[in-house]
């Protein structure tokens, strides 16, 4: 693997930190050679003993002490910049016919270049601060990302732009390599050459290819006040960029200019069309801290006008992510960095073979949580993040809620819940669940508090949205964000559920059993209490809901509640298509809210049909409905059918006669064979109310059977000759047959219920037999236990 | 073994006290159980009831199916709890023990670090107090 350097420079000025490099040793020597033939030094071979041979990984990290040696630092800058020059674009001979001198796709390198706060120069310490760049590429095309530090200056994460045209992913931070060195090397110098120093600067920036003419590189040299400054401070880089970006874009070279909304400026792409990849913290060099220098931070926001300025800085405060760094580097930064003492804690990197995985997600999660974590450190990062906000793209690659599932990680998710299981309307299980989330390598209580976070409906199993928000809650806390105590509202499955799935979930609720996730939710509740049922345990009593779960399902429940009205008779049928659907059995027998839910069903199943006819034959409406019926229907005599006769009956016949007339136009669905029945049921009712006490027994069943009573109602009609009577009699007739057929069916309906009910009626009987045996048996019990008692 | 998964008590101080106690009374539930030589899971059975009144408080015991015993420990004093009170809490105590087993990072035995299982203790327990 590689090894790490790191020298403390033997000045006896304070300075800090050493180049560490992982170029091997034919790289080395290859950018010494570049450089001293570019610069006409004469390396020591102190020097070059800085670089580390070995082999060439795939890392190359360098940290370079702009501070004590400036030939050196210069030195090796220039040796940096040239070897970045000859890896862009990545090729694997550059131009000058030389080897490529890093290992082609796929690599990453970085740079990482620390910057110094104390600097025995006379000039301003502003030494440029730690760039670090890598150029990686990822798949998404997001080329290279720089990380500018400043010992004590806000850090700039930069980005170079997308190679595609104008992907706007980026902002304002985003800088190419060329810019970054530019700064570094600006920084560097003198204070008496001032004419050395823009040079390079600007021959990297006219090496760009977009990059407006010398001329206009000059004028913005001078507008940003890096030529009355004598170097490129972060103030003066970012302006700089800013300008370039309006010169780009046509704007004239002036500070006003910046006030504009530009786009980012276009510098010349890194053409990697490597992978990322990330190694093991071990070869992973790269000292990567930033600085959140609060004060600097300030300073640098009183002098920039723009409120965008803020942006180049706020958002890299934390490019701890990728890649992440072994610990042990981090340890052996000096502390009189004066580092962001709360970004000290967030560098518990675990490298992690899980980051492997995903590029894409490593550029999503970093961001996402980088910008996140922001205001809680600094407010004015939090009024740049928002000004940041203001210029995302709907993509919200940058909220600045680090809870926040963004679309590129929700994908990732997504892929990885196939991974798992193919189907992505059911579960994960808990042991596959724990093992891919045993390979993130976070601790197991870590673990299992992230699972008791995601698993709302505590099954034991995932679905696809709790695997979001459990995935997400790994990938932050590797990030280093504390785990919250309770699931942030944008995590909760219902929340992620209407994210992903607005279509469906719409038409899931109100679908009786759709295959749509929620309603896959839905049913899973319903699958639970069926199986409570069908398991029959004894274990009914209503358990109490905890707050907790109530809080967690009361949208599930009351969904499901709300559904089951409509729709239990479906219940029977959905159950075994569940049940089916369930990736794993519900050994469980819990029964939270199931427990009214198996009330309201099996109250709602006792009376499996007659329900709708009572209800209907209740209703006035049939009255009407029958008295139109015989309106309807002409004066055919139906001899055989009294039934309709006893509706128009004698307690009400003023009543029918007059509804007769305006039934008419109310109710335009009559005939129905069952409404047939209701009225002979509503009919039967009314006879009920004037009838002899035969018919009061029968009136109890009514709202069970009514129609039960139909065929018995008749030949008591038939006894009955009521003045009424007469009158359907004439109305009936004519449509006789059809009213016989529905008669017909309305019988059989009748007495299937009947038997039904009369099952029923057996079955309560017998239990009321026993229950009357047990009370005999208590009270005798009593009885013998009273005189004990007195005694 | 019997050794305790989840301890906790309010007010914290003899705290020893109660951990003794605790320890003693699983000599009670164990009787208990024994006792009951029904296979018969009912959750009347689940619940132990007041296992003994010892000076000035109550132990209460639960027993789950899986034999992880619950034991409440309450003060005496207060009169204001009643026997359908003890049973609830004792269930809320079993539903968010089958929580814990839910989470697969959980093994059976383990004593238990749930926060969420925390939270409901102490919500519980600061309902009592």
């Amino acid at each position: 693997m590689s090894i790490r350097h790191t020298n403390r420079c033997a000045t006896g000025v304070d300075d800090g930190w050493f180049a560490v490099s992982h170029f091997g040793q034919s790289i080395c020597d290859a950018i010494l050679k570049l450089a001293a033939s570019e610069f006409g030094l004469c390396l020591s071979p102190g020097h070059q003993s800085a670089f580390v041979t070995g082999a060439r990984y795939q890392w190359a990290d360098v940290c370079v002490d702009f501070g004590s040696r400036r030939e050196e630092t210069q030195l090796t800058a220039t040796m940096l910049l040239h070897a970045s020059k000859r890896r862009m674009p990545w090729q694997e001979s550059n131009p000058r016919g030389e080897k490529s001198l890093w290992a082609p796709s796929p690599q990453v390198v970085e740079f990482v270049c620390l910057g110094r706060t104390a600097s025995p120069w006379p000039a301003a310490s502003r030494v440029p601060a730690a760039a670090a760049v890598s150029p990686e590429l990822s798949g998404s095309g997001v080329p290279g990302r720089l990380w500018l530090w400043g010992a004590g200056w806000a850090a700039a994460t930069v980005q170079a732009p997308c190679p595609q045209p104008r992907q706007s992913r980026g902002r304002w931070q985003r800088m190419t390599m060329q810019e970054v060195w530019a700064a570094g090397l600006s920084d560097e110098e003198r204070p008496g050459t001032s004419g050395r120093k823009p040079a390079p600067a600007l021959e990297f920036r006219n090496g760009t290819d977009a990059l407006p003419s010398p001329p206009k590189t000059v004028a913005i040299t001078e507008v940003c006040g890096a030529k009355r400054v004598g170097y490129f401070g972060p103030a003066q880089f970012y302006i700089a960029l800013k300008l370039i970006a309006a010169a780009q874009s046509g704007f004239p070279v002036r500070i006003e200019s910046i006030k504009n909304e530009l786009p980012l400026p276009r510098f010349m792409a890194l053409k990697n069309d490597s992978e990322v990849r990330y190694g093991t913290p071990a070869e992973l060099h790269g000292v990567k801290f930033q600085v959140p220098h609060a004060t600097l931070e300030k300073n640098s926001y009183k002098r920039t006008d723009e409120g965008d300025k803020q942006e180049p800085k706020s958002p890299p405060m934390s490019p701890i992510c990728s890649p992440p760094a072994s610990p042990s580097t981090y340890q052996r930064i000096p502390l009189s960095y004066g580092y962001g003492k709360s970004r000290s804690g967030l560098e518990q990197q675990h490298g992690a073979p899980y980051e492997v995985r995903h590029s894409t997600h490593q550029q999503d999660g970093p961001s996402s949580g980088n910008y996140g974590a922001k205001p809680a450190h600094c407010s004015t990062l939090n009024r740049s993040l928002s000004a940041e906000r203001e210029q995302q793209d709907s993509s919200a690659h940058y909220s600045d809620d680090p809870w926040r599932i963004t679309e590129e990680q929700r994908d990732y998710y997504i892929n990885q819940f196939r991974s798992l299981q193919p189907d992505l309307n059911s579960f994960i299980s808990g042991s596959v669940a724990k093992n891919f989330f045993t390979k993130s390598k976070l601790p197991i209580p870590e673990l299992s508090h992230i699972w008791e976070l995601s698993d709302v409906d505590c099954d034991g199993a995932l679905t696809l949205p709790e695997f979001c928000a459990a995935f997400h809650l790994v990938v932050a806390r590797k990030n280093g964000y504390q785990l919250p105590e309770t699931l942030p509202e944008t995590l909760l499955p219902e929340y992620l559920q209407a994210a992903s799935l607005k279509p469906m979930r719409d038409c899931a609720l109100f679908d009786s059993y759709s295959e749509s996730l929620p309603g896959g939710q839905q049913t899973r509740d319903f699958s639970r209490t069926e199986k409570v049922t069908a398991e029959e345990v004894p274990d009914n009593s209503a358990l109490l809901q905890d707050a907790k779960k109530d809080d967690k399902q009361a949208l599930k429940v009351s969904t499901a509640l709300k559904t089951i009205p409509k729709e239990f008779q479906h219940l029977t049928v959905k159950t075994a298509a569940q049940e089916s659907n369930a990736l794993k059995a519900r050994p469980r027998s819990r029964s939270y809210s199931s427990t009214s839910i198996e009330d309201a069903m099996k109250k709602g199943e006792e009376p499996p049909t007659p329900p709708p006819r009572p209800q209907k034959s209740h209703s006035r409406a049939s009255s009407l409905d029958l008295n139109r019926v015989f309106q309807q229907n002409t004066q055919a005599v139906r001899s055989g059918w009294l039934p309709p006769p006893p509706p128009a009956l004698p307690p009400r016949p003023p009543v029918s006669q007059t509804e007769q007339v305006s039934e008419v136009e109310l109710h335009p669905q009559m005939n129905r064979p069952p409404s047939q029945a209701e009225e002979n049921s509503s009919a039967k009712k009314e006879v009920v109310l004037a009838q002899p006490p035969s018919k009061p027994a029968r009136r109890k069943l009514r709202t069970e059977a009514q129609g039960l009573e139909t065929p018995e109602l008749s030949p008591t009609i038939n006894v009955t000759s009521s003045l009424p009577a007469v009158k359907p009699h004439l109305p009936v007739q004519k449509q006789s047959s059809k009213q016989k057929r529905a008669i017909q069916t309305a019988i059989r309906k009748n007495k299937e219920a009947n038997a039904v009910l009369a099952r029923l009626n057996s079955e309560l009987q017998q239990q009321l037999k026993e229950v009357h045996k047990e009370r005999i048996a208590l009270e005798t019990q009593l009885e013998q236990l009273r005189p004990v008692t007195v005694l | 073994q019997n050794y305790p998964l989840y301890i906790r008590s309010v007010p914290t101080e003899n705290e020893l006290k109660f951990h003794y106690t605790v320890h003693t009374s699983l000599d009670v539930v164990d009787e208990k159980i024994s006792a009951m030589g029904k296979a018969l899971v009912d959750q009347r059975e689940l619940y132990l009831g007041l296992l003994y009144p010892t000076e000035d408080y109550k132990v209460y015991g639960y027993v789950t199916n899986s034999k992880v015993k619950f034991v409440m420990v309450v003060d005496s004093s207060n009169t204001a709890l009643r026997d359908n009170e003890i049973r609830s809490m004792f269930r809320k105590l079993h539903n968010s023990y089958t929580d814990i087993m839910c989470n697969p990072f959980y093994n059976p035995g383990d004593c238990i670090h749930s926060r969420a299982f925390d939270n409901m203790v102490n919500s519980m327990m600061m309902q009592v107090c």
